[in-house]
C-alpha cells in the first residue's frame, strides 16, 4: 500500500536540511548571486553534498551512496523548493544519477555519490518523460552539434549526451563549450551545450531508457520542489496577511482574502497527498508512471497559481526585486514547463488509465 | 493494550459463537456489539475494547470475508456520524446504556434537528423554545427544517433555546428527541431531484424529560460544536479505490461510448480525474495519519474538495451524454432512505451533489472554518456577541 506519510527519519532529514538552508541562504544574497555570473551557490552545495552525503541519496551503498530512497530525496526537494536554492540537487543529484543508474555506470556514480563530480543530463529541461529529444551526430569515435536548454550545465563537470547511434556518452564539460543562455528561472540557469568533434569516450549505454527513467524520476520528485515552494507561498503571504493592516484593520480578517487562502491551502494539501504518492511510487517501482504523471498535471498549476496568489496578495512589495516572491514565481513558472507540461502529463494520464482521445 | 491479534482472536470467537449463516442479523450485529468489535474504540460495555481506533480495520476485513452481515452504515449515518460521538462525550451512563447498542445495530435510525428556516449557517440563531415545567420536564415549540431522514428516524439530536435573556450562544440546550412523541410532525419536503429525502419538522407542545437533557443547561452550543466537528470528519473519511468516487461513472461512460467523445471534454475530463485521484490520495493520507495517531487539520478541506469535484464531474457528465443529458431518469415524488448517488442517472448526480456545498455546513462557512483554525487568520468582526438572543434584530 502506498504509504504518505513521513517516516521519523525522513522528518530528522528535513529538519538538518531546513537548519542548514536556513543559516546559509538568504533571499537576498540568492538574488544578488543571480546577477553574478556564479549563479550556484557551490559552497552551499558542498556542504549538502560533502558534510551530509545528500548527492548519494538514490546511489547504492556499495558505490559510497547512501543507498536511500526517492523518498528521503522529495523531502530534500520539498526543502531546496521552499527556498529556491540555487543548487543543481534535482539536474545531478536526480536526473543525471537515475541515467547513470539505468546504464549501470558504477564508476561515475561513485563519483557522483562523493560530489567530486557534478552531472547534468544533457536533454532539454522542458522534454517529458517518453518524448523525442535532440541528440548529436557521432561520427569516427567524435560528437558535434549544438544542444539547448540544458539546466545547470554551467555547473556540471560532466555531461551525459544522446548520440545518433542511440547511445548515451559521458563527456567532461571542459572539453566543450557550454554557453548561458538568458533564463527566465534565474537560480535554474539554462546554457547551450556545443560540441565540436569531441571525441565521444565509452558508450554508457542506450539513451533512450536511460533518458527515459532520468526523466521520470525528475517529474516526479519535480513534484515535492513544488510542493515546497507552492508551501513557502502560502505561509508567507498568510503571516504577511496578519501583519499587513488597511482600513484599520488586518487585512487578513478580510473573507475575500480568507477564502483565496483557504482555498489554496486546500490545493497545497492534495499536492502534498500527489506529492508523496510519485514519491512513493518511484521508490518501490510501482505505479511510478501513472503516480508521477498525476502528480505533475496537478502540481505545476497549484505552484504556480501560489506564486502568483502570493504575489498579488503581496502587492506592492511583493512586485519589487528585493522582495524575494519573485524567485519563487520565476521558478514555479519554469517549473510548469520543466520534464513536460501539465497538459503532457495528461495525455500520458488518458494512455495509462484508458481514457482515450476521441 | 488490546492488539490487533487479540481482535483476531475475539472476532473468531464471535464468528465460532454466532455464524452468520445460521444467525438472524439483528442477531449476530447485537452480539458483535456486546463482543466489543462494534466500535472497538468506544469503552468496553458500550460496544469496544478501548482499542486503538485504527484495529477497527482488521475486525472489518475479518468479518467481511466470513460474510458477516454489516450495519448498513449509510442508513444510519447521522446516528454513527454525529449522535454516537456526542452521547458519548455527553451522555449520562444512562443514556449511553440505553441508546449506543440499538444506534449502531441500526434498529433505531436517528435525524438532526438543528437547521430552523431562520437559522442555517448561523445556527445558534435557532428560535425552538424549551421551557421548563415545574416537574423539570421541557416542553418544546418550534420548526425545523431541511431535516435529513427524519420520515424513518426514532430518534433526533435536538437543539433548542432555553434562554433568551442571554447572548444566543449561551442560551441553547441540547435534548434527545423521540420522534414518536405527540407533538412531533414530519412533512415530506420535496427536493430538487423530485424526491423527498428530507423534511420540514414541526414541534409543537412536545415533551421531553429531564433525562434526555444531553450535556447542561445552557451548554448546548459546546455539544453541539463535537456533533458538528464529527459531522465534516464522518462526510470526508471515507476509504475509496481508484475511480471509487464520481469519476467513477464517467470513467465507464467514456470508456464504453466512444462516439461521445470530444476534444474539448476530453481535456475537461483528464483534469478532473487528476484531481479526483489527488483528493483521494489526500483521503488516504488523511486516513493514515489517524490510523499513526497524528491527526492532521486536512478533514476540514476533505468535504470542500469532494463537493466542488462532485458537481464539476457530475455536471461534465450530462453535457456529454448530449442527447440523452437532455433527459431525466424519474421524477416520481420518493421518501428515500439513503441517497443512491450510483444507482441513478447522471442529472440525478448533478442536482442532488450540489446539496454537497449546502449540507453539513456550507462551503463558504468551511473556508472561513479552514481560514480561521488552519491558517490562524483573524475572524470577522462580529455584532452579535454580546446583544440578548432575545433584543437581536431578525
Ligand atoms: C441535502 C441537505 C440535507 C440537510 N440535512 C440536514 C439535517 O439533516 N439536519 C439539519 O439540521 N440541517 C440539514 N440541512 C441544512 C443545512 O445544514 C443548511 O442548509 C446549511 O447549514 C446552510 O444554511 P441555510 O440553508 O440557512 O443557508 P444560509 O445560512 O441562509 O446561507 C445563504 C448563503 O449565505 C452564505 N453565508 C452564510 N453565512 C456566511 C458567512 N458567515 N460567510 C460567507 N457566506 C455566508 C452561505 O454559504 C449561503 O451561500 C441539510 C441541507 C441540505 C441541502
Amino acid at each position: 500500500m502506498t504509504d504518505l506519510l513521513y517516516s521519523e527519519e525522513e522528518e530528522a532529514l528535513r529538519s538538518a536540511v531546513r537548519d542548514l538552508l536556513t543559516d546559509r541562504l538568504d533571499p537576498a544574497g540568492v538574488i544578488a548571486r543571480t546577477e553574478s555570473d556564479a549563479p550556484h551557490d557551490v559552497s552551499l552545495w558542498k556542504t549538502l553534498t560533502g558534510d551530509m552525503g545528500l548527492a548519494g541519496l538514490l546511489i547504492p551503498e556499495e558505490l559510497d551512496g547512501q543507498g536511500a530512497t526517492h523518498r528521503e530525496a522529495a523531502v530534500v526537494l520539498e526543502e531546496l523548493g521552499r527556498t529556491v536554492a540555487p543548487v543543481p540537487y534535482l539536474t545531478s543529484a536526480v536526473v543525471a544519477t537515475e541515467a547513470l543508474l539505468a546504464c549501470g555506470a558504477d564508476d561515475l556514480l561513485v563519483r557522483l555519490a562523493s560530489a567530486t563530480t557534478v552531472a547534468a543530463l544533457a536533454v532539454g529541461l522542458h522534454t517529458a518523460p517518453g518524448a523525442a529529444f535532440p541528440a548529436v551526430r557521432l561520427e569516427n569515435g567524435l560528437l558535434s552539434g549544438e544542444l539547448t536548454g540544458i539546466a545547470d550545465a554551467v555547473a556540471a563537470d560532466l555531461l551525459l549526451v544522446p548520440a545518433d547511434d542511440g547511445g548515451l556518452y559521458a563527456v567532461q564539460a571542459s572539453s566543450v563549450t557550454v554557453t548561458s543562455q538568458v533564463s527566465f528561472d534565474l537560480t535554474r540557469p539554462l546554457a547551450t551545450v556545443t560540441l565540436a568533434g569531441t571525441p565521444a569516450g565509452a558508450r554508457l549505454g542506450d539513451a533512450g531508457p536511460a533518458v527515459r527513467r532520468a526523466l521520470r524520476a525528475g517529474a516526479g520528485l519535480l513534484a515535492s520542489e513544488q510542493l515546497g515552494l507552492a508551501e513557502w507561498a502560502l505561509t508567507e503571504t498568510v503571516r504577511y496577511l496578519k501583519e499587513r493592516k488597511q482600513f484599520n484593520r488586518s487585512v487578513g480578517g478580510f473573507q475575500a482574502l480568507k477564502h483565496r487562502l483557504a482555498q489554496l491551502w486546500l490545493e497545497v494539501v492534495n499536492l502534498r497527498a500527489g506529492a508523496r504518492a510519485a514519491a512513493d511510487a518511484l521508490a518501490n517501482g510501482e505505479d511510478a508512471d501513472l503516480a508521477t504523471a498525476v502528480a505533475q498535471a496537478y502540481a505545476a498549476p497549484v505552484a504556480v497559481r501560489a506564486a502568483e496568489e502570493a504575489l498579488q496578495l503581496h502587492a506592492g512589495i511583493g512586485m519589487t526585486w528585493e522582495h524575494p516572491v519573485h524567485l519563487c514565481l520565476k521558478r514555479a513558472k519554469a517549473d510548469s514547463i520543466a520534464y513536460g507540461t501539465a497538459g503532457a502529463h495528461r495525455t500520458a494520464v488518458a494512455e495509462l488509465v484508458d481514457l482515450r482521445a476521441p | 493494550m488490546t492488539d490487533a491479534a487479540e481482535l483476531q482472536r475475539r472476532t473468531a470467537q464471535l464468528l465460532a459463537d454466532h455464524p452468520p449463516a445460521t444467525t438472524g442479523r439483528t442477531d449476530f450485529l447485537e452480539a458483535r456489539f456486546d463482543a466489543g468489535l462494534a466500535w472497538v474504540h468506544y469503552p468496553e460495555g458500550l460496544g469496544g475494547l478501548g482499542a486503538p481506533r485504527s484495529l477497527q480495520a482488521v475486525v472489518d476485513a475479518e468479518l467481511e470475508a466470513a460474510g458477516a452481515p454489516d450495519n448498513d452504515p449509510r442508513r444510519i449515518g447521522i446516528g454513527l456520524g454525529m449522535a454516537a460521538p456526542t452521547i458519548l462525550k455527553y451522555g449520562t451512563d444512562e443514556q449511553k446504556q440505553r441508546f449506543l447498542r440499538p444506534l449502531w445495530t441500526g434498529e433505531e435510525v436517528w435525524c438532526q434537528l438543528f437547521s430552523e428556516p431562520g437559522a442555517g449557517s448561523d445556527l445558534a440563531a435557532l428560535g425552538t423554545r424549551a421551557v421548563r415545567e415545574a416537574g423539570g420536564d421541557w416542553v418544546v415549540n418550534g420548526q425545523k427544517v431541511w431535516t435529513s431522514s427524519a420520515h424513518v428516524a426514532r430518534w433526533a439530536i435536538l437543539i433548542a433555546r432555553t434562554d433568551p435573556d442571554v447572548p444566543k450562544h449561551a442560551g441553547i440546550t441540547y435534548f434527545l428527541c423521540d420522534m414518536t412523541d405527540p407533538g412531533v410532525e414530519v412533512r415530506p419536503l420535496r427536493q430538487i431531484t423530485g424526491e423527498a429525502e428530507f423534511n420540514e419538522v414541526f414541534l409543537t407542545g412536545v415533551r421531553i424529560p429531564d433525562a434526555r437533557r444531553l450535556g447542561e443547561v445552557g451548554e448546548g452550543w459546546r455539544v453541539a460544536q463535537t456533533t458538528l466537528n464529527n459531522e465534516r470528519v464522518a462526510i470526508g473519511g471515507m476509504r475509496l479505490p481508484r475511480e471509487g468516487g464520481m469519476i467513477g461513472p464517467i470513467a465507464r461512460t467514456w470508456r464504453e461510448r466512444p462516439e461521445l467523445r470530444t476534444h474539448d471534454l476530453h481535456q475537461r475530463l483528464l483534469k478532473l480525474w487528476v484531481e479526483a485521484e489527488v483528493a483521494r490520495l489526500t483521503g488516504e493520507r488523511l486516513r493514515q495519519q489517524l490510523a499513526s495517531g497524528q491527526p492532521g487539520p486536512e478533514g476540514a478541506g476533505m468535504k470542500l474538495a469532494f463537493a466542488r469535484l462532485n458537481q464539476e464531474i457530475s455536471g461534465l457528465e450530462v453535457e456529454l451524454r448530449g442527447e440523452e443529458g437532455l433527459l431525466y431518469d424519474d421524477w416520481t415524488m420518493r421518501r428515500p432512505e439513503l441517497v443512491d448517488f450510483t444507482g441513478r442517472d447522471a442529472g440525478y448526480r448533478y442536482l442532488r451533489s450540489k446539496g454537497n456545498s449546502i449540507e453539513g455546513g456550507t462551503s463558504e462557512v468551511l473556508l472561513n472554518i479552514v481560514a480561521e483554525r488552519v491558517l490562524g487568520l483573524p475572524s470577522e468582526p462580529r455584532t452579535d456577541k454580546d446583544v440578548a438572543w432575545k433584543d437581536l434584530a431578525r
